[in-house]
Order: structure tokens, then sequence, then C-alpha cells
């Protein structure tokens, strides 16, 4: 049984031909690129290459705007450091409640243990962000503002575009989490007001292990971590060559293909969710329904919880996730349908099928296949639900 | 992914005893949807001889759920009521060679439901009361202190991170820290005055720092004397957002309409949104059309593809929305059968 792969949300397979560009840098151009020696130089020009290819996915004026790390998480890191420790007289960050943890825990962090003022904005039940309080929050206090570019649970997209000028005419920096747009969704950095933007690039078939932050030339910028003169002073450490080179390999064939890819990932993602919501009955489609990443569809079925959806959709090797609490160890479903105000009955029955370019309609099919009986039988096991379907069955428990 | 022995596999992959018992004559409830678990025992015990001839479960949660559930039946049928009564959550555990310690509250549950079946049949009356055993301590995932006594005592817990682990209380807001960590200092010292604990085991109060409760998530902020945002003569008509083009459909409403329209300009204004937002109906392979329109009522035809569809309540919900902002006023958007 071949297996069926829908969490690209979580990670992507990297692409073979970016594998076989990195081996030459474990194997034979081994150098360090600070070195003077050809070792070396060589691998500098691999690293320029891969960091060109990079600006042209972001649309990056300059190729030094590109500040590579260690991930997602490193560049959220050092995004919301820098932006305080550059603007001393300003304490305050503005963020959304329905973040990534990389931004969340971190603000959290800086609330509790640094003094930092932070605004979490509400969104409303298709997860869109609440213009109103967004504009209300910011101040002449307000060092940053930190919204995604998309959501990885919902794929609602946030029009970071025209938060970026509002976020400037308060005199504040913006950056966005971008973790799961780029390679998605077209992103043109020189045309909008973005200060600075994070990405990972085992997201789009690259390697994990490997990030960049974008930061706009002339923006104030304190590394997170010192020592060496790598990335011109902004981000010390060794660069790790085979991976740069993998993510410039990924880069490049993304940008090649990304326009026909997305018109083909979204007619596959609609025909599943359509399929689904039509097959199966009570549930629901989460995020919002116009402006949404092209390969992500978070589907809730009600009356039933999620890690069981899983562990019957895994058997038939289908692999999908769930933002149950009980697959993620915590006990509440995920903060991100709970900010969305998904109800109880459904919140703890969401699935996410998150789709690639490598997807196929025999994957779509075998989802089309698979889920409606699973769904079945679970109902049938659980006491909220009638075999008529009509409505819930009351459910009165003696303790609750 | 959660390492499962192959035993709760079993139990989660071909649960025992699933399904409703129509016959049943003690029936034990316990859990909630807003909880994340919940399940419903359903024993057949003959009056004769108290013997649980038959047992069924049905059961809305994770995998250690079910399989929970399923041992539970397995472990009762065929024991008196006296028998099953004296069951602990640690034989369904034990059952099943082991469940992850996070999800131990699973075979909790499976106790729980026992003694609320039990209960039931020996008639003591605990559906009166919700807290009969004392205070509620937990609001996240309404825990008891009898709930929590009980598995303290069964499982010797000692730490409050080992009662999240069995009883969920703890695992939501925090905010019952204080009183969780006194009842478990209370019950742990009972406990080493019968001899069923040592002294240097017991949880003592003040032990650990306590962190603060979280705060409450940041909705709705006080705004500060603010100019307000368009010049939107309805104050609770939401500022359209002007930021960038939607993807589809273009956005309605320019601006909140100004108050005092007529209910034929109305009219005419909800028919301009539904004609607006028509092409998403039909993209897929429905239709919308405007019946009437009274006070707050707006009542609209769905045909094809959209009518009987799940996603046409969204669908409308999105409706409904324009509408109200563009009327500057809430509304309720309902699907009628076209006359």
């Amino acid at each position: 049984m071949t297996p069926v792969y829908l969490d690209n949300n979580a990670t992507t397979r990297v692409f073979p031909e970016v594998v076989e560009a990195m081996v030459p840098y474990f194997t034979e151009q081994f150098g360090n690129a600070s070195s003077i020696h050809a070792f070396g130089s060589d691998v500098g020009g691999a690293l320029r290459q891969a960091r060109r290819s990079l600006q042209a996915l972001i649309g990056a004026e300059f190729d030094h705007e590109i500040i590579f790390t260690s991930g997602g998480t490193e560049s959220n890191n050092t995004a919301l450091r820098s932006a305080l420790a550059a603007n001393p007289e300003r304490n305050e960050i503005v963020t959304s409640t329905v973040e990534h943890p990389a931004i969340l825990s971190l603000c959290d962090w800086l609330e509790k243990h640094e003094g930092v003022t932070v605004h979490r904005i509400p969104v409303d039940k298709q997860g869109r962000l609440d213009i109103d309080a967004y504009r209300a929050a910011l101040g002449p206090k307000t060092a940053l503002v930190s919204l995604m570019w998309a959501n990885n649970e919902t794929g609602t997209i946030f029009p970071v575009d025209g938060l970026a000028d509002l976020a400037h005419e308060a005199g504040a920096l913006f950056h966005t989490d971008a973790v799961q747009a780029v390679g998605k969704v077209p992103i043109d950095l020189k045309s909008t007001a973005i200060d600075m933007l994070s990405l990972s690039s085992h997201k789009f078939h690259g390697p994990k292990g490997l990030g960049a932050l974008y930061v706009r030339r002339g923006t104030r910028f304190r590394p997170l971590l010192r020592g060496g003169h790598q990335e011109r002073g902004r981000r010390a450490g060794t660069e790790n060559a085979p991976a740069i080179v993998g993510l410039g390999k990924a880069a490049e064939m993304t940008m090649a293909t990304m326009t026909d890819d997305m018109a083909r990932i979204t007619a596959l993602r609609d025909r599943l969710e359509k399929g689904l919501v039509q097959a199966v009955g009570h549930c629901f489609v989460t995020g919002d329904p116009y402006d949404r990443l092209p390969n992500t569809s978070t589907i809730a079925f009600e009356y039933i919880e999620g890690e069981a959806i899983l562990l019957l959709l895994n058997k038939q090797g289908i692999a999908a996730s769930s933002g149950s609490a009980c697959t993620s160890g915590s006990l509440e479903p995920s903060h991100v349908l709970r900010a969305m105000e998904i109800p109880f009955t459904a919140a703890h029955g969401a699935i996410r099928f998150s789709l690639s370019r490598e997807t196929t309609d025999a994957d779509v099919d075998r989802v089309l296949d698979a889920v409606p009986a699973i769904i079945d039988q679970l109902r049938e096991m659980s006491p909220f639900w009638s075999r008529d379907g009509a409505a819930p069955q009351t459910f009165d428990p003696a303790y609750a | 992914m959660w390492e499962y022995t192959e035993k709760v596999k079993d139990h989660f992959f071909n649960p025992r005893n699933a399904g409703a018992l129509a016959d049943a004559n003690a029936v034990g409830e316990v859990g909630s949807l807003s909880c994340g678990d919940a399940l419903k025992l359903m024993l057949k015990v003959n009056p004769e001889t108290e013997v649980i001839e038959e047992a069924k479960f049905q059961t809305f949660g994770c995998g250690s759920a079910i399989a929970s559930s399923s041992a539970l039946t397995e472990l009762v049928i065929g024991k008196t009521i006296d028998e099953a009564r004296r069951l602990t959550n640690q034989d369904i555990a034990e059952f099943l060679d082991g469940l992850p310690p996070e999800k131990m509250h699973c075979s909790v549950m499976g106790q729980e439901a026992l003694t609320a079946a039990v209960a039931a049949w020996r008639g003591e009356d605990l559906e009166d009361d919700d807290h009969e055993e004392g205070a509620l301590i937990c609001k996240c995932f309404a825990v008891d202190e009898g709930m929590i006594e009980r598995a303290v005592r069964t499982n010797k817990l000692t730490s409050i991170e080992m009662v999240t682990h069995y009883t969920k209380a703890g695992g939501g807001c925090n905010s019952c820290r204080e009183p969780l960590e006194e009842l478990l200092a209370d019950v742990n010292a009972a406990m080493v005055a019968e001899g069923m604990l040592k002294p240097e085991e017991a949880f003592v109060f003040g032990a650990a720092p306590a962190p603060k409760p979280k705060k409450k998530k940041a909705q709705g902020f006080v705004i500060p004397d603010m100019p307000p945002v368009a010049a939107a003569p309805a104050p609770q008509a939401p500022a359209p957002i002007a930021i960038t083009p939607l993807a589809a459909p273009a956005p309605v409403a320019e601006a909140p309409a100004p108050a005092g329209r007529t209910p034929a300009q109305e009219a005419i204004a909800i028919a301009r949104v539904i004609e607006e937002l028509r092409p998403v109906f039909k993209a897929d392979g429905g239709d919308v059309e405007l019946v009437d329109f009274e006070g707050g009522l707006v009542l609209v035809s769905l045909t094809g593809a959209c009518s009987g569809c799940q996603l046409a309540n969204q669908t409308l919900g999105g409706l409904q929305k324009r509408i109200a902002e563009t009327l500057g006023r809430s509304v309720r958007v309902m699907p009628v059968a076209k006359t």
C-alpha cells in the first residue's frame, strides 16, 4: 500500500534533486566558506548562488537582505529580540492569538521576564484578524508588530501587506512569520512595507535545520548570536553550506513551477474538501473561505475525537494531523481553534490535510475513500451521535 | 505519536462491546464534549444474582479512551456488582499492559463510569447533585474533590503533574493550582497517617513553586481615546477592511451605509450584495436568491448543489456578514424553500 502523505504543513519530503545538489558539499566541497583557499572560495560561490535563488523566491530587492539561520524558530526569535534591542524607547509588541508557538511562547517569556507589553489581537470565527483591535493596539510604544502571513493550522492568510503599512504609521517595525506562506503564495517583498520575514526551508522541500530571516536594508538590527563575522556579522556561526545549497535548489525549483503547482493543488484540495464535507456530513471547513493557503484544509468533524481519526487513517497509510488535544500532549484543543471559537463539539475532531506539489489525484481518491467509513465507525461508538444523524443523543453524565 | 502497547492498539482497532445496549438496567455516564472525552457504560445486571451479564460502551475520545472503555467492558462481564465495584483504574491499565502516563485519565474515566453505573444499580442518586462529592476543583474539566481523592488514593499520586495525568484536573487554565495542591497535600497526609504512604513521599503544600494562573486572553482591548477608524456613523458597523483586495468576491461595502435607509432602499442594497456573491454559489454548482426581507430577517432560497450542502451554512455566514456590513446593523440570513 503506497502511503499517502497529507501532512505537508508539518514538513515536506526533500526533493531528490535537492539531496543531489547537497551531497557534494558534504563529500568534496567541504571547505569553510570563510577560508581563503580554493576549498573555501568554491563554497562561497555556491552560497551566493543559493542566496540569489531565495532572493528571487521572496522578491527581495537585495540578496544581502537575507540572513541564513537554523530555521523558522531562530528567525522569529531573532526578529523579536532585535526589534526590542534596537528600539529601546519602545517596549510593546503587537501580535495575534493564533501565531505559532515560536512567536507566542517567546512573547509570553518577554512579557513575564523582560517587562515587554504584549498585545494579542483576536481573530473572528474564520480566523481573520480583528483589524479594529489591531489599530487600537498600535501606539507610540509599539516596537514591533509580528503577524503571520498564513496560519499553519487553518491556512488563513492575513493581509500582511496592509497590516505592515498600518504598523509603519505608528512608527513600528513589521515582522511576519511566513514559514507556511513561502513557496505557496507569491511574495514580492520589495513592493511591500514588510521589514522582516521568517521562513523555513523544510516547508518547501528543502532540508530541515535551515531557515532565513529577511531584514529590509536600513532596518536597525541587533544579532541574536554573536561571534564570527558570518552573514555580515548578523548571525555568527559557520554557514551550514550543504543545507544552504539545498535551500537554494528548493527555492529555484519551487519558483519555477509555483503558479501551475498551486492551481493544481488548489483544485485537488477543493475536490478533497468538498468530497469529504458532502460525503460525511456534520463537519465543516475551518478558516477563511476566501483567503486561505491553496494546500491546507482543516475539517472539523463533529462528535468524535481527532486522535482516534488519525490512528485509523494511519492504519490505512494516510498521514494527516489534528488540532485535537490528545495528540499534542496538552488537554485542550489547539489555541488556534479556540481563538476562532470553534465549538467544542467539533474542535476535538479537527483534522488538517495539507497537500504539496507531490500530492496526486490518486492520493485524494484514497482519502475520499477512507475517511467516511472511519468517521462512521467512530460516530457509531460515540455517545453523542445518534444513528439517524438528526440530533445528538442526550448525554447526561453523573459527574461533570 | 503516543507509544501504545499492542493491547491498547488491539482494543482500539477492534473494540469489544462497542455500541448501545438496549435493555441495559445500569448505566453510568461521565465526561462531556467540552472535556474532550466522555463514556457511557451500559450494563445488563441479573437482578437475582447481581451478575453483570452484558456490558457495552459508547465513547467519545482518543485511542486510549476507546481502548480503556473496551477493556472495562471485558473486565466487568461475568463479575457481580460487588466484584465489579472493587475494580480500579489500575486494573484497566494493567489489562491493557499499561498506558502512557499522560493518558492515565482514560483509565480513570472508565472507573468513574463504572462507579456511576454501580450507583445507578444500587439506586443511589448521584444525578441530583453534580458535585455531591465535595467542591468542584478544576472548572475546565469539571473535576471534583471526590474524583481527585479516589485517583490519588488508588494510584498513590504524589505530584500535581501526576494528578493532571490521571484526572485532567489542572490541565486547562491552571487557576485551580492552589486548591489542587492543598487537596493533594491533605489526601497524602491522610494516606501517611493510614500507613499507605511513606512520609518522605507525601506531597507537602507549598513545596512546589506555584506558577501564576495563566492570564486571560487579551480579548477586546480597552480602546483609549482613539479617533473613529472610518467616518462611520453607525457605531456598531465594523469598519471595512480596505487593506488588500480580497481574493473573491470583490468587497461589497466600500463604507458603512449611512443610517436611515428606508426598508425599500435596504432591500435593494441586500439584493445587490446577493448579486455580487452569486458567483461564489454558482462556482459550487448552486445558486442563491432573495426571497423576502423584513426587519432583521433576510430569507433566501438555495438551489442546485447548495441546497442541503454543509458548506452552504458557511457561505451563508459570509453572506450574512456582508449584508450586516452594508446595512450597518445585524441581520439574520435564513435559507427557506422557495415558494
